[in-house]
Parts: C-alpha cells; structure tokens; sequence
C-alpha cells in the first residue's frame, strides 16, 4: 500500500469527503495518517466540523480502533517562507522579500513554483522519520487539484527541474518527482456515474499514464440506491394504470378512483419511475467505460442525509471494508 | 433526452399548496433570464462558479436562447468537455470563434474555446515586431508562463474577452470562467500578473542599477542587491536570467500589463455586463456562490442573479418521504395488512366515499398508519412467503381493495405489482428527502443574501449531446416560474 494517496476528481464529485474519509479509513487501528488541503479553501476543517486549519499539522480527529488524523493547509506562501528559513535563515529577509511582492510573484505567478512548494511540503512530509526512525506518518493523504489539473499539478516539477537546470529548486524539484513517480505515491480518481465525471476520470488516467505518474484506484462516489430492478422497470412500462391506483390505494394512499388521490399518484410516480430508467440505463452504461479501465473500482453511497461527521465515518468504514485501506 | 419530467412536474402544482408553506422563507427574488438576454444594452455574460456545476453548459445554452432570440452571440469557453463540443457542432473548439450551424431564428451562435498559450503568443505577436516577438517566444521563461501555470489562464480568458469585446463584431458576449481553485483567481489573477509584469520586482530584476540612482531608495537597495542575489540562488542563474531577457524584452515593446488588466476589470464593472453565479443545490457549490456574491459586491461588479443547476421537483410534493415508506412498508409486509385490518379498511374509506379528499385529508390518516409497528423491513423472506401463500393474502385484504377486478389476473402478477408499488414509494421517498434537503441549502443561501435574484432549472436524467439538449436547457433557464419546486410537505 502506498503511502502517499493523491485524491483528485472532477469538481463537484466529493473529492475532497473522499480523501477525508480515505484518511480515516487508513488511520484505522492505531495508525496515524496525514490529511493535506493544497487549494486554501478549508474543505477539511468544514468538513471535520472544526475552525479553519492554520498552517500547522493538527491532530482532527480520531479513527476506529484508536487511530489518529492530522491534518494540514498547505500555504504556499508560508511554505515558501519556511523554505527559505530552513536551506538559508532568511527569516528577516522573507518579510522584505514579502513587502516587494516577491513572495506573492514566487508562489502565484511563477511558473509552477506554487506546485513544487505544495507537492515539496506533502513529500516532505511522506519522508519525516519521528525520534524512534519510524515515518512520522504511516499515511500522507492529499486532497489534490481536480482531474483536468492533477498531471500538470503533480508533474510541474519535472518541467522546473527542466526549467531551473541547476540549483536548490532544480534538485528540491527532482527530489519531490522520485517520491511521486515511485511506488510510494498512488493517485486515485474520484468519479460520479455521470457522463462528463467518466471522461474526465478516463481522460485523466490517460494522462497520468503518460506522465508515468502512479495510477490508484476510481473511487465512484454518490452511488444511489437501487430501488427499481429491471423487472420493475419492464412492469413501469406496461402496467395498466389503474391496477397501480388499486395498489396505492391498498397501501393506504387515498382513492384508487378516477380523481381519487392514489389515482393522482400514479402520473407522477411513474414520471418519476422513468426518469430512474434513464439513470439506471446511463448508469450502466457509465460502469461498463470504468470497468473497461480494468482498475480497482470502490463504490460509495450516496448518503440520504446529506454529508456530515457522522457520514464521513460511515465512508471510512465502508472504504476499509472494501480493502482500500 | 426524454422531454418526461418537466411535464411530470408541471401538472400537480395546480393542486393544494405544501401544507407547512408557512414555514418557509419568502421565495427569493426571481431571475429572469430572457429580459436580460434581449436587452441589447447587456453586452456581456459571464458565468461563474465552482467546479462541476454546469458553468460551461449554462453559458452554452445562454448563448443559444439569446441568438435563437435574434441576437449575434459569441460564446467563450474555457475548457469545455468533448461532449459539450459537439453539443454545439464544433468537435475541436479553437480559439478563433466559429459558427455554431443548426440555430434557428434571425440571430447567430458562435462558439470558442480559449487556447491559453496561443491568445498570450497573439498578445506577443500583436505588439512587438517580429524580431523582438521571436525572442520571446523562444524564451523557456515565456513558454512556461504560457504554457498555463497558475494564472494565466483567468488572465488569457480575460485578455481575450477584451479582444472579442473591443472587435464589436458582436450583440452579446458569454464568457464561461476558469475553474479556478478558488473563487478569487479569475479576479484576481489578472492584476496580479499585472501588477507583477509591471511591478517593482520585475524592475528591480532587470534593471537594478537604475534604482540606486535615487536617494530614497538607497536603504532598498541595500535588500535588493540581496536579494536579486537570493533569487539567483534559489531560481537558478540561468533561469534568473531567462526572466530578466523576458521582461526586458516585454517591457519595451509593450507597456502595461497593468493597464490591460485594469482595463478589463471596468469592463467587468460596466453597466453592459452581467455576472450569473452559477451552483447546484449544494452545501459546497452554494457556500462557493455565496462567496461570488459577495465578493462581486465587494468589486462593485453588476450581479444579474445565481443559477441554480439540477433542482429536483415532484409532481407528488404532497406526499411526504415518511408517508412514502410507510405505504410501501403496507404492501411489503403483507402481515401489517393482516394485523391492521380494521384500520386498513379506515384508510381505505375515502375510496367509496367520492375521491374529492385533499391532500391534508390524506396526510390525517399517517397517525393511523401501522407502519411503527412493522417487525421485519420487508425482507426477502417476507416477500417470499407472501408469494407461497398468496391465497391467504387475498383473503385477508380488506373487503373493499376490489378483488373482482384483480382476480383477472394471477396472484404472481398482483404481487410484482404491488412491488413496484412499493419501490415506486421508496423512488418518491427519495426523492422528496433530496427536495427537502435542496430546499434547505437554497433556503439557507437566501437568508444570507435575499437581494439575489434566484433562477432554478430542473435536473436532467442524463448529459446533453446536442443543439435540442441545450435548447432544452434553455427552455428550463427561462421558464422559472412552473421549475419551483414548491412542495416540501
């Protein structure tokens, strides 16, 4: 198992609830895990109910069996700062450097330095070893850039390594490409059962399959429920309306008469009945592409709830009853 | 795309109003969208918001709507999927603006999908000669920065809305934006770059010596040779000195990043455009949306309204998610039936006493339900007994449940009728927990900004592959008022 798990996906595919959960799910029975945020947008301290995350790692929560997450906000900008402390105590000329802008030039406009701090900070972190020579984290999670970014994201340092043929940020930027070219890093894709999320995840294997990036698992999030079966299905279409009022009607739904109100039932139940066939066909058919991609495929319920602490939880358990962690 | 579940949700709503309308919140101001799209003093449409939520497609199916309304349309994406491509007829999608074919009306549809690197060489190209153009091309420092490194990409994207603006060969202009990591870059990233391209450091890194001449700048100075020094260290000589090639070479043929920048941003400010927050009915993309609010209000840029993506309705709101699963429960457990006999043929009563009853009628009889008492949640092995021994069931159904009618048809039959029944109230049950949860998210975004004018458009089974799609789409965009899901009983 790979410590270093990049979780990407398409926006609005739960990307970051996957990685959070992932981290839980490998922080299960005494191990500690590492959940790291690079985008600034404190997805994780929403999600873990706590304030938002300072640029410091801090213990979040708690795993089955005793385990333990941490979790960090990457900031580039401090990343950056702290970087020049470590390799040149420049810790009063990093505020000079800061008030001409050029710490605002080197962490968002620079090209790709931003990433290499990012990636750098999560790698270092994957390499720690605590007092006792163990690794400081026996898992670093990272809740990456979405699919369409992630192969650049995660391969811009090999273009500054190109780019900044010598120096400290050529040999930081080769350092980092090890750790994530090596077995040690796997990138998992976070998917939806949905057309455009599909590509995207097939696309972006593609592509992380030519930067000879690590490819993990698909983690198909949101997975609804299978209430009507084919059988069902096939019923929708021919069943005469009117023994469907008499059914409602028994199940206690007002009348199954002409007007009666399991009779006003039907036209709607089954406009919606059909708009579920159409899902499931899509559905399907949207299974069968991921499965030809011929990785480790790991459903996730879509929650009636909604997301919350305790969801997140139930992910977890149900990502470390399918092996992933 | 089946055309069922607009008109699945149409009807109903004649009917009696959810009974807890108290309740809610005043509905939010209504958006409407065809006003501002035939306005001919609206210019430009720009759709943002987080990731995932049908930005692209919002600005594709606006484009349509308002050229098939007459207007001369040009639509700018920024990375637009395959399928939405061909959606519009374009399977490669450049950047140069094309004719989209197929559009009816006056008006015309042009689409185009912005090309980073190529819009910054054509920035380059346009104004420096071709000498000085060449260097910079040929710089790594240049092809980088190009090549789409954080932020050039809002900065191309509104670089090229200048363009397209500035070329008036257009009625209106809907612009898609980057997904950008958060909701500040696409306005951000501009004058950053801006201001960078232009700034003191890029002075200071090409040209040095010219500081020190001034006096006030001595104790400056002092840091910077340092930290020029620093740079170089960190960078890497050569690099250092790609970029001090690069912005020498930039700086002298074309001035003002700066100034580019700040000019685009008041074309956003002007009265000519329009912003659309675009979201789905969910806790993050409207905590994204709020976000755009209230830093487009923050900006002083003109907010049209939010559009609201994949809003589910019911053409049944008025049976509520509990009442759903405790009617299936009824036809799952067949011994609920048994037990409940006398309170069965109570709820049936409504059946031989006219079928005038309302809705609030119907919801009185959930006390009486035996759903509580269920001993077995419709397991398999329920299900099973109950087909070994359908004659039992039969008899025992309360006397009015017409057997005469069903005695046409075999007891198997009767039953999978009755499951579909029931997963049918489990499909609606759903459903009405996803409405309600909707409900909730949009109530809360409009008690936080109750001055945004608020458009929701119906969810769509599947994704949309053609012209109809998106003029469906369109349809939906426009036609607000029947798309309010207004049961939540």
């Amino acid at each position: 198992m790979s410590r270093f798990q990049v979780v990407s996906g398409k926006g609005g595919t739960g990307k970051t609830t996957v990685a959070a959960a992932l981290a839980l799910a490998l922080a299960t029975e005494g191990k500690r895990t590492l959940l790291v945020e690079v985008e600034g947008r404190q997805g994780i301290a929403q999600l873990f109910e706590t304030e938002a995350l300072p640029y410091e790692e801090r213990k979040i929560a708690v795993a089955p069996g005793g385990g333990e997450v941490y979790a960090l906000a990457i900031d580039p900008e401090q990343a950056l700062l702290d970087y020049l402390q470590m390799f040149y105590k420049l810790g009063g000329a990093g505020r000079a450097l800061k008030k001409l802008g050029a710490i605002d030039f080197a962490t968002t406009i620079a090209p790709g330095l931003r990433d290499v701090l990012l990636t750098g900070k999560a790698c270092e972190a994957v390499r720690r070893k605590d007092r006792g020579g163990g690794f400081a984290y026996d898992y670093v999670v990272m809740d990456a850039p979405p699919t369409g970014r992630i192969t650049r994201f995660l391969n811009v340092n090999d273009e500054v390594a190109g780019l900044a043929k010598i120096g400290p940020i050529h040999n930081q930027a080769q350092a980092v490409m090890r750790v994530l070219k090596s077995a040690e890093t796997a990138v998992h894709l976070v998917t939806l059962l949905e057309e455009m999320p599909v590509q995207e995840t097939v696309d972006g294997i593609s592509e992380l399959h030519a930067a000879r990036l690590p490819v993990g698992r698909v983690i198909v999030n949101m997975v609804r429920p299978q209430l009507l079966d084919g059988t069902d299905l096939d019923l929708v279409r021919s069943v005469p309306r009117t023994e469907l009022a008499r059914s409602l009607s028994a199940a206690g739904l007002g009348g199954a008469r002409r007007g009666g109100n399991a009779e006003r039932l039907v036209d709607p139940l089954l406009g919606q009945a059909e708009e579920y066939a159409e899902r499931y066909l899509l559905e399907q058919e949207q299974r069968s592409v991921l499965g030809e991609l011929g990785l480790p495929l790991h459903e996730l319920p879509l929650l009636a709830e909604g997301m919350d602490l305790a969801g997140l939880y139930e992910l977890a358990t149900e990502l470390w009853k399918q092996g992933m962690s | 795309m089946s055309p069922d579940p607009a008109h699945a949700q149409k009807p109903p709503h004649a009917g009696g109003p959810a009974p807890d309308a108290a309740r809610r919140l005043p509905p939010a101001k209504l958006l409407d969208v065809d006003p501002l799209l035939d306005d001919p003093a609206t210019r430009i449409v720009v759709c943002c918001g987080s990731g995932g939520v049908g930005k692209t497609t919002t600005a594709a199916a606006l484009g349509l709507r308002a050229a098939e309304r007459g207007r001369k349309v040009v639509v700018l994406t920024i990375d637009p999927a395959r399928r939405l491509a061909q959606s519009m007829g374009i399977d490669s999608l450049d950047n140069v603006p094309r004719r989209v074919k197929g559009t009816e009306g006056d008006g015309e549809l042009h689409a185009m999908m912005l090309d980073m690197k190529r819009t910054f060489d054509e920035v380059v190209e346009a104004h420096a000669d071709s000498d000085r153009a060449a260097s910079i091309l040929a710089n790594p420092f240049y092809q980088s920065l190009s090549a789409g490194f954080a932020g050039t990409q809002e900065y191309m994207a509104m670089e090229k809305l200048g363009q397209l603006r500035a070329r008036d060969e257009w009625d209106l202009i809907v612009v898609d934006t980057p997904p950008s990591r958060s909701a500040l870059d696409f306005l951000d990233a501009p004058k950053r770059l801006g201001s960078f391209l232009d700034g003191r450091l890029i002075r200071l890194l090409t040209a040095p010596a010219k500081l020190g001449g001034r006096a006030g700048m001595k104790f400056l100075n002092v840091g910077m040779s340092m930290m020029t020094g620093t740079l170089g260290k960190l960078l890497g000589g050569q690099l250092l000195k790609d970029v001090q090639t690069f912005v020498a070479a930039m700086d002298t043929t074309f001035g003002g990043f700066r100034t580019r920048a700040d000019a685009t941003y008041k074309l956003l400010q002007a009265p000519g455009t329009a912003f659309l927050v675009v979201a789905a009915p969910e806790r993050d993309a409207l905590r994204e949306a709020a976000y755009f609010v209230e830093r487009l209000a923050a900006e002083r840029m003109p907010l049209a309204g939010l559009v609201l993506n994949r809003v589910h309705g019911s053409g049944a709101g008025h049976l509520s998610a509990e009442r759903a699963v405790t009617a299936a429960e009824n036809l799952e457990d067949p011994r609920i039936v048994d037990q409940g006999d006398g309170k069965a043929g109570l709820r049936n009563s409504p059946d031989l006493h006219g079928s005038s009853d309302d809705p609030g009628s119907g919801a009185s009889d959930a006390p009486g339900t035996p759903g509580t008492d269920s001993p077995v949640e419709g397991s398999p092995a329920d299900t099973e007994r109950a087909d070994a021994e359908p004659a039992g069931t039969e008899g025992s159904r309360p006397e009015e449940s017409s057997p005469k009618d069903a005695g046409a048809h075999s007891a198997d039959q009767e039953r999978s009728v009755e499951q579909l029944t029931a997963g049918l109230l489990r499909l609606h049950a759903e459903r009405m927990q996803l409405l309600s949860r909707e409900q909730h998210t949009r109530d809360r975004f409009t008690a936080l900004h109750p001055e945004v004018a608020v458009v929701e458009v119906a969810a769509l089974p599947g994704d949309v592959h053609d012209l109809t799609g998106l003029r469906d789409i369109g349809v939906r965009l426009a036609d607000h008022r029947r798309e309010l899901p207004e049961a939540t009983a």
